[in-house]
């Protein structure tokens, strides 16, 4: 076993079970991302098969499992189409803003002075923005340069993101410059780049995990929220949970149950699957929060006395 | 926080006063780059495909935005230091006008929510903390986790269904019904005050009602937050000398959690509430469009759907203001509460 996975399974309490409740969680869904081509039964935008219509609003049928939209969709397809949307946005903003904001916050924390004030201030200011509203003024200005496609969803979600990479990187590397290994470096002639790539990078990433599964959870509520204020990615582009949400409003207030249930269900789903992982992380890997589970001990047979 | 200098209150709070100034200045500057330098022309973008070339011309000049782009920036920053957040390119409305006449549907939104969320993260995050581990601790977690990843346009959907299957007629959308908004004269912007001047109860009533929904999608999604922080705090103070102390006392263990670990855990609750400020402005878009309520967040939405770039540009303005007050208004009353927060 990996060191990782004994902590985790060594660790008292819920913590282990929310971990592995997780993961399952965001299993299932990543298997809907992989394989949405052979589950969902129809593609994210079909509205008929071989000429034929498929109902509006139709109820649940053996044809279409959870019924059909006020679109003729199938709601089943779009729910696991919708899967492969999320996670691909997902993924790709999380990446983004940890590429970008571990290095920034690893050179600013090394570097101190004026520029890294400047940066903290400046980070300080975006992380102070209220997100939501910081993603639809980005998806608002991105819509006209790149249009509403997964790209420009998952850039609009990044720049919120990258503040939180940026503090935790440049806190910790600020407390590590000083310790005596990097002064060991230092001593024997290590330039800067060296001592942050080889010496400072490995230290300061430790929390960026769970930040990073933390932030998933969150990006995905964010994009469901664009799409359901109609900022997000447009419906020919790819199948999006919340903007299937926006057409349902209207069902809804006409007591129509199904088309807005299951992609409201699905968002719940994985951003719970996606939190559980990230605090089953965070109890199981943060050494303040952990509390070890006894262990049991196997002794040794008892040698015998005869001899 | 205490960095040993022998801080007293007026100093901690002139100190954090100073500092909105800058930290203003940084949120000015961000919104205007990323909304008037950015994007090219606001009033192509907004009225572009109604508009003769040489109306848009005279419409660009009399807004003033034909002159350098450093003009316009220290316009903007002088006209949000007197509150003035421009007006609509679509529609011609001063944008404070918006925010007097819809901020207080927001308003009592907000508080509404705010209240329901104490009301159920309070007892819960304490039952939580105080029995971890336990069956209880995980389904109270499990609720608070869930409302937490629920979006809150799907809550706030569900609820509408709930409502109209088994009450039917209790409000599922708006602020107020018909009658009441002909019935009730603006006077404050603040519909539900305004219902309450008049003396007009069963227009309050009506208002209150739909009230209901709303404010208990939003406020659910807070109470998440409050849970989980509640459950934390108790559970370290729990831990500290004192309540051992208290034990020691003889002190029964019901009054150890209400006198001496719970009280000492709510100080952190009031920081995080003012963080989450930001949060609880973002449900309320989210909120104001499911149940089409008339607030700045659907004025907002609209706007962008108008592609109108210095009716946005005015609501987050002000919105990036709200954030900045309300922070510092929270680090004030923090450094009432707790001695040890001081520069």
């Amino acid at each position: 076993m990996p060191t990782f996975v004994r902590t985790i399974w060594n660790t008292k309490g819920l913590a282990r079970y929310i971990f592995v409740a997780g993961v399952a969680l965001t299993l299932v869904f990543v298997a809907f991302a992989i394989f949405a081509p052979w589950i969902a039964p129809y593609e994210f935008a079909q509205n008929s098969v071989d000429g034929v219509r498929f109902p509006k609003s139709g109820p649940a049928s053996s044809d279409h499992l959870l019924g059909t939209n006020d679109q003729f969709y199938d709601i089943f397809s779009r729910v696991v189409w919708g899967a492969r949307t999320a996670l691909e946005v997902v993924v790709m903003s999380v990446v983004l803003s940890a590429v970008i904001g571990v290095p920034l916050g690893l050179v600013s924390g090394f570097v101190g002075g004026w520029a890294d004030r400047i940066m903290v201030f400046l980070m300080d200011a975006l992380y102070s923005f209220p997100s939501l509203l910081l993603a639809i003024v980005f998806s608002f200005l991105l819509q006209d340069k790149i249009g509403g496609g997964i790209v420009a969803a998952a850039l609009s979600l990044t720049a919120i993101y990258i503040p939180q990479y940026f503090r935790v990187v440049r806190n910790t590397t600020v407390s590590a410059r000083e310790a005596t290994y990097v002064e060991a470096a230092r001593a024997i002639g290590a330039p800067p780049v060296t001592i942050m790539r080889k010496y400072l990078f490995g230290n300061v990433v430790q929390s960026v995990p769970v930040i990073g599964t933390l932030n998933a959870a969150d990006a995905l509520s964010t994009l469901a929220a664009l799409g359901f204020l109609g900022l997000g990615i447009q419906p020919t582009e790819a199948s999006e949970w919340g903007y299937d949400l926006s057409r349902a409003l209207d069902d809804a207030q006409a007591g129509d149950f199904s088309p807005a249930f299951w992609p409201g269900l699905a968002i719940i789903l994985l951003v719970t699957g996606l939190t559980l992982v990230g605090e089953g992380l965070n109890e199981t890997l943060n050494p303040s929060l952990r509390r070890r589970r006894l262990q049991n001990v196997t002794l040794p047979p008892r040698e015998t006395e005869a001899a | 926080m205490s960095s040993g200098s022998n801080g007293s209150l007026p100093r901690y709070i002139l100190t954090r006063l100073l500092l909105v100034i800058p930290m203003m200045w940084v949120l000015l500057t961000m919104v205007f780059v990323l909304l008037r330098v950015a994007p090219g022309d606001p009033v192509t973008a907004a009225v572009g495909d109604k508009l003769s070339p040489e109306a848009l011309e005279a419409r660009r000049n009399a807004l003033g935005l034909n002159r350098p782009l450093i003009v316009q920036y220290l316009e903007y920053l002088g006209d949000v230091a007197r509150l003035d957040f421009g007006s609509t390119i679509s529609d011609g409305r001063p944008v404070l006008d918006i925010i007097k006449n819809q901020g207080g549907a927001t308003l009592t939104l907000t508080a509404g929510a705010f209240v329901i969320a104490l009301l159920i993260g309070l007892p819960l995050g304490r039952i939580a903390g105080r029995r971890r581990d336990t069956v209880l601790d995980a389904g109270i977690r499990i609720f608070g986790v869930v409302t937490y990843a629920a979006p809150i346009f799907w809550v706030g959907i569900m609820f509408v269904l709930f409502v109209i299957k088994f009450f039917p007629g209790w409000p599922t959308f708006g602020i107020a019904s018909a009658e009441t908004e002909y019935y009730v004269q603006n006077r404050t912007g603040i519909i539900l005050l305004d219902a309450m001047l008049a003396n007009d109860s069963v227009s309050v009533v009506d208002i209150l009602k739909h009230h209901v929904l709303p404010c208990f999608a939003l406020g659910l999604l807070l109470s998440g937050v409050i849970i989980r922080l509640v459950r934390v705090n108790v559970i370290q103070t729990m831990k500290g000398d004192y309540v051992e102390a208290a034990r020691a006392r003889g002190i029964p263990e019901g009054q150890v959690i209400r006198k001496h670990a719970f009280r000492n855990a709510l100080v952190p609750v009031i920081t995080v509430i003012g963080l989450q400020f930001a949060l609880i402005l973002g449900g309320a878009i989210l909120t104001e469009k499911t149940f089409n309520w008339p607030g700045l967040g659907n004025e907002l939405v609209e706007y962008i759907t108008a592609r109108d770039y210095i009716a946005v540009q005015g609501l987050v303005t002000f919105f990036a203001l709200a954030v900045v007050l309300v922070s510092v208004l929270v680090d004030v009353l923090n450094a009432l509460i707790d001695p040890r927060v001081r520069y």
